[in-house]
């Protein structure tokens, strides 16, 4: 199966993302230029983090206008499995295929350090081998990651049970103290309706190696993998 | 041109002497243009006029050396195939007129020498010297260093280049001339280094990236004079950074350079279009013509004058194969960008400016290049130094209690955890970064192979005050060691000096025996120095910072599994110091925190001693024979120790150890070439009997265990401290003086 990894002016997780896909999972990987059209016929689809356009505007704002983001668009809505990190979260909301917005850090400071993150979801394409309450050791590095989003967004988020991260303390209890950025109700990542499409502000990838400091971010990708098998080529991108 | 009077001259920072040899070279009174080239290019900062003939001094060679001094960066052979492409360079004088984009385009600046280079960049660092964060001028030093930190964070996140090590010092030399100094390193292929020189005449000449405003003209110069109350009206003088221009600029040259259509490529960093025009063509041994009416600009009515000498940020000057202009320029099309053809390499030896067709700067290279001033300044012994060499006695008394001390060591800035910092820096990017920011030496490996580098920048200006030769030795010293400590073999350095006025005697006489100190530590280590940076009028109304050289150190660790962090593993290990204690407390941080006194002498160094702790540390760790290794530096044994348990979860220690003099001295004192290794019981041994090989002094202290910090001295308790209470001191100090949350 082969993940695409979309590189936009300004990204630089992509060769994270690259490599783990490709070198640690053993999967077949391929670049995507911001100014294809097309996904190479890719199975999963990967935003990747960076600061895309230098996030001038706002993170993400101008990136959703990039060619390939049309093809991206249809192959979420034809339910393939689409991960947005970091600033490919805030794409992603920038691009209404996610709801709400990023605001600064609370601190109004760059935050890179290990966080913990609760898996609250298991039915979605990522994290479809992680157990509910599972907690995930990932890397943060952002300075726009205070999710927030209208009253009745949030209600909606969490009676649909679309929250797919939270911050958390060692108990997977979601603390303020143990919330980076003062994101609401703690979220670091959620899914779209159909749940194919997830975005968090951790970044799993960087998370796959044990000499890297954790290999706890491996599980998205590995979920990804299986749940493709599962379908088959059912949600394969036209080439 | 009679125009050019003294008022000119000195506008340009050029003396009467100076101009009579521009008039001597060209055979003729310089244009205006050409006196503001002449100007940029002779001054300190770009022609070294000051440090050159010293420089000479240092070894510059070595079997692994592939680049040295000369070239935009150094570069050394790691194996593989491969070569780390590493320089420092010193962004002083805009970080204190405007310190977010004097330290941004800092980092902009060292990261186009790399790629420039033909290397991808993996990992920067930053050396910082700032005034005391509670002293005369806290406020405004607080404000400075959120700025830096800001600027760093800002331009090395946003493109991509991990921030993955450092360190700062805490001093009010500093606080009206703050040090920030940037190191970066990146990879090449060891056959593909690409070079700064023209070559080939007819070829095409390019100019890529930012459009050239007016912003940054004479930073040079304001970089080779000293600050007085009107320097922030300097503020036009420091440059904009915009990382996403460098981000696409990298990219595209990384994708040129793979193809073979590249001929030379010079960013354009000090005196921008000036110096890459006149450097590349003098390297090339060529001239170069270009016409200034090409050159993208972002205002109107530029004059050449202004065109020359803008210091706009993220520019490169390419030199082309002809016949290969299409490809190139789609390769930049592609990211956005565009090439302009701005002139042709010519044979003449000569850079020609023109405007719209008309010649208005004509200058052989030679005259430019060649007739430069080189200065022997005169030196003198200063005489605060013999004020300085003693500590006196009376000033200790009986010191305070070792756990008072201790406490207040660890909640000193310069030794408290910089985590405020490191965390607004992104660490992890690229995925290559072994031991996190904050945990020894920066670490990242060399995906594809086997292999990591580590690398350290050190120097302490307390120690080269007092004695200027030792401690550019002891700066050398410490950034192998600490690059050792994480199991490297050292093997290249690069410098940045960081030096007051060149014009006063006594500060011209630290310079030179700084560089003398450091040219015989290199040779005793074997580490040769493959490039770097001079940075001096660091006066404001004639008051010098300490002298600082900060030496930058990159190792290799052949395998990477074998990487060390400065950590305790767990509990039941056995706790060595290599090294000996002699009890030294001339310079420490002790002296200063504990009592306020900047005085005595240094630590001794004896670099055949130095050399062998390396070998073992080195050795050791290549048998995986230790769990742990950090370098006794700063705070002496007790700090030492304390920050090994660190970060472990709480794991404490049990320690005694045999006094040396006063219980300050055997506990603070700052005795050179040591460092503490923790080993797994079945090791012991081993390490023991590789010590005494390699002639170490290797002594067993005691045992990691607990959740204590103990430390006694000859049996008696001196130090007992909860590991946690003792790391939230050493961790919330920082962040305390900063508004917001703690870190």
């Amino acid at each position: 199966m082969k993940f695409a990894v979309v590189v936009f002016p300004g990204s630089n997780c992509d060769h994270d993302a690259y490599h783990a896909a490709k070198h640690v999972l053993g999967q077949e990987a391929e670049f995507v230029w911001h100014k294809e059209t097309s996904l190479g016929g890719a199975d999963v689809v990967i935003l990747p983090g960076g600061f895309s356009h230098g996030d001038y505007l706002r993170t993400g704002a101008i990136a959703r206008f990039s060619p390939v983001m049309t093809s991206v668009t249809e192959f979420a809505r034809a339910g393939g499995p689409v991960l947005g990190i970091c600033n490919g979260f805030q794409i992603l909301l920038e691009a209404g295929l996610l709801p709400g917005a990023m605001l600064r850090n609370r601190d109004l400071k760059f935050h890179c350090e290990h966080v913990r993150v609760r898996v609250e979801q298991a039915n979605t394409p990522f994290t479809s081998g992680a157990a509910v309450g599972r907690i995930l050791s990932l890397p943060i590095a952002h300075g726009e990651g205070n999710y927030f989003a209208d009253p009745e967004t949030i209600q909606l988020l969490e009676s649909t049970g679309r929250i797919v991260f939270r911050y958390c303390d060692e108990n997977g209890t979601p603390t303020d103290a143990a919330n980076p950025n003062g994101a609401m109700n703690n979220i670091a990542g959620i899914c779209n309706d159909a749940r194919n499409v997830v975005g968090l502000m951790p970044h799993p990838e960087r998370a796959c190696e044990r000499v890297l400091g954790s290999a706890d971010g491996l599980v998205l990708f590995e979920s990804a993998v299986s749940a493709v098998t599962a379908h088959g080529a059912l949600h394969t991108a036209t080439a | 041109m009679s125009a050019i009077d003294t008022a000119l001259l000195e506008r340009h920072g050029l003396t009467r002497d100076e101009y009579d040899r521009i008039v001597a070279a060209l055979h003729r009174e310089p244009t205006l243009t050409e006196l503001g080239i002449f100007s940029v290019v002779w001054s300190e900062h770009c022609s070294y006029k000051s440090s050159r003939i010293h420089l000479r001094k240092l070894p510059t060679t070595g079997a692994r050396v592939l680049q040295g001094p000369g070239e935009n960066a150094g570069a050394v052979d790691i194996g593989d195939g491969l070569a780390a492409v590493f320089k420092i360079e010193s962004h002083n004088h805009p970080s204190f007129i405007e310190p977010y984009q004097g330290a941004a385009t800092g980092v902009g600046g060292i990261i186009r020498d790399i790629f420039t280079m033909g290397a991808r960049p993996i990992a920067l660092m930053n050396s910082l010297r700032f005034g005391a964060l509670d002293g005369r001028d806290g406020a405004r030093t607080r404000r400075i260093v959120e700025g830096v930190v800001a600027g760093i964070a800002g331009y090395g996140n946003s493109i991509g280049i991990p921030t993955v090590g450092g360190e700062i010092t805490f001093d009010d030399s500093y606080a009206a001339n703050p040090l920030v100094n940037v190191f970066c390193l990146g990879i090449a292929r060891a056959d593909a280094l690409v070079k700064g020189s023209a070559a080939g005449s007819g070829n095409p000449v390019y100019y890529v990236g930012a459009k050239t405003g007016r912003d940054g003209i004479h930073g040079a110069t304001m970089a080779s004079a000293e600050f007085d109350e009107k320097s922030s009206e300097k503020r036009p003088a420091v440059q904009v950074g915009d990382p996403f221009m460098e981000k696409l600029l990298l990219e595209a040259c990384l994708e040129l350079m793979r193809t073979d259509a590249l001929i030379g490529v010079q960013d354009m960093g000090a005196a921008g279009l000036t110096c890459s025009t006149s450097e590349m063509g003098s390297r090339g041994g060529s001239g170069i013509e270009i016409d200034v009416s090409r050159v993208p600009q972002r205002e109107t009515g530029m004059t050449a004058y202004e065109i020359m000498l803008s210091e706009s940020q993220e520019r490169m000057l390419l030199v082309v194969k002809k016949g290969r202009e299409a490809e190139v320029e789609a390769i930049f099309e592609k990211w956005d960008l565009h090439a302009a053809n701005i002139g042709d390499v010519m044979t003449d030896g000569i850079l020609r400016v023109k405007d719209k067709g008309a010649v208005v700067a004509e200058i052989p290279n030679s005259a430019l290049v060649d007739a430069a001033p080189v200065y022997d300044r005169p030196t003198a012994r200063p005489a605060y130094l013999d004020r300085v060499a003693t500590i006196d006695p009376a000033a200790l008394g009986s010191g305070a209690p070792p756990d008072h001390t201790f406490a207040a060591l660890l909640s000193s800035p310069t030794i408290a955890s910089k985590r405020w910092v490191y965390r607004q820096y992104d660490h992890m990017v690229r995925t290559n970064t072994l031991v996190l920011a904050g945990m020894g030496a920066g670490v990242v490996r060399v995906k594809g192979t086997d292999r990591a580098l580590a690398m350290s920048t050190d120097g302490s200006g307390r120690y080269t005050y007092l004695n200027p030769r030792r401690g550019a030795m002891l700066a050398l010293a410490e950034a192998a060691r600490n690059v050792a400590c994480a199991g490297a073999l050292p093997i290249g350095a690069t410098n940045c000096l960081n030096f007051g006025n060149p014009e006063r005697p006594e500060i011209m006489w630290q310079f030179v025996e700084a560089v003398e100190g450091l040219a015989e530590a290199c040779r005793a280590l074997d580490i040769p120095i493959t490039g770097g940076n001079v940075s001096l009028y660091n006066e404001t109304d004639g008051q010098a910072i300490y002298p600082t050289p900060i030496i930058g150190v990159v190792g290799v660790i052949d395998d990477a599994s074998t990487t060390l962090s400065r950590t305790f593993k767990q509990r039941d290990d056995e706790i060595v110091v290599l090294g000996e204690n002699l009890g030294e407390l001339g310079g420490s941080e002790y002296l200063r925190t504990m009592h306020g006194l900047v005085q005595g002498q240094p630590p001794a160094l004896d670099l055949a001693k130095e050399r062998a702790l390396i070998s073992c540390l080195v050795r050791a760790a290549g048998e995986r024979l230790l769990q742990s290794a950090h370098d006794c530096s700063d705070g002496g044994l007790a700090v030492t120790l304390a920050e090994c348990a660190f970060d472990t979860g709480g794991i404490g220690l049990d320690i005694d150890v045999k006094g040396v003099g006063s219980l300050q001295q055997t506990l603070f004192g700052e005795s050179a070439s040591r460092a503490v290794v923790s080993i797994r019981p079945e090791h012991f041994g081993r390490v023991l009997t590789l010590a005494a090989e390699l002639g170490v002094a290797a002594v067993k202290v005691g045992r990691t265990g607990g959740s204590r910090i103990r430390i006694a001295v000859d049996g008696v308790r001196t130090i007992d401290s909860s590991v946690e209470e003792a790391e939230r001191v050493w961790t919330s100090a920082l962040g305390r003086y900063f508004a917001g949350r703690a870190a």
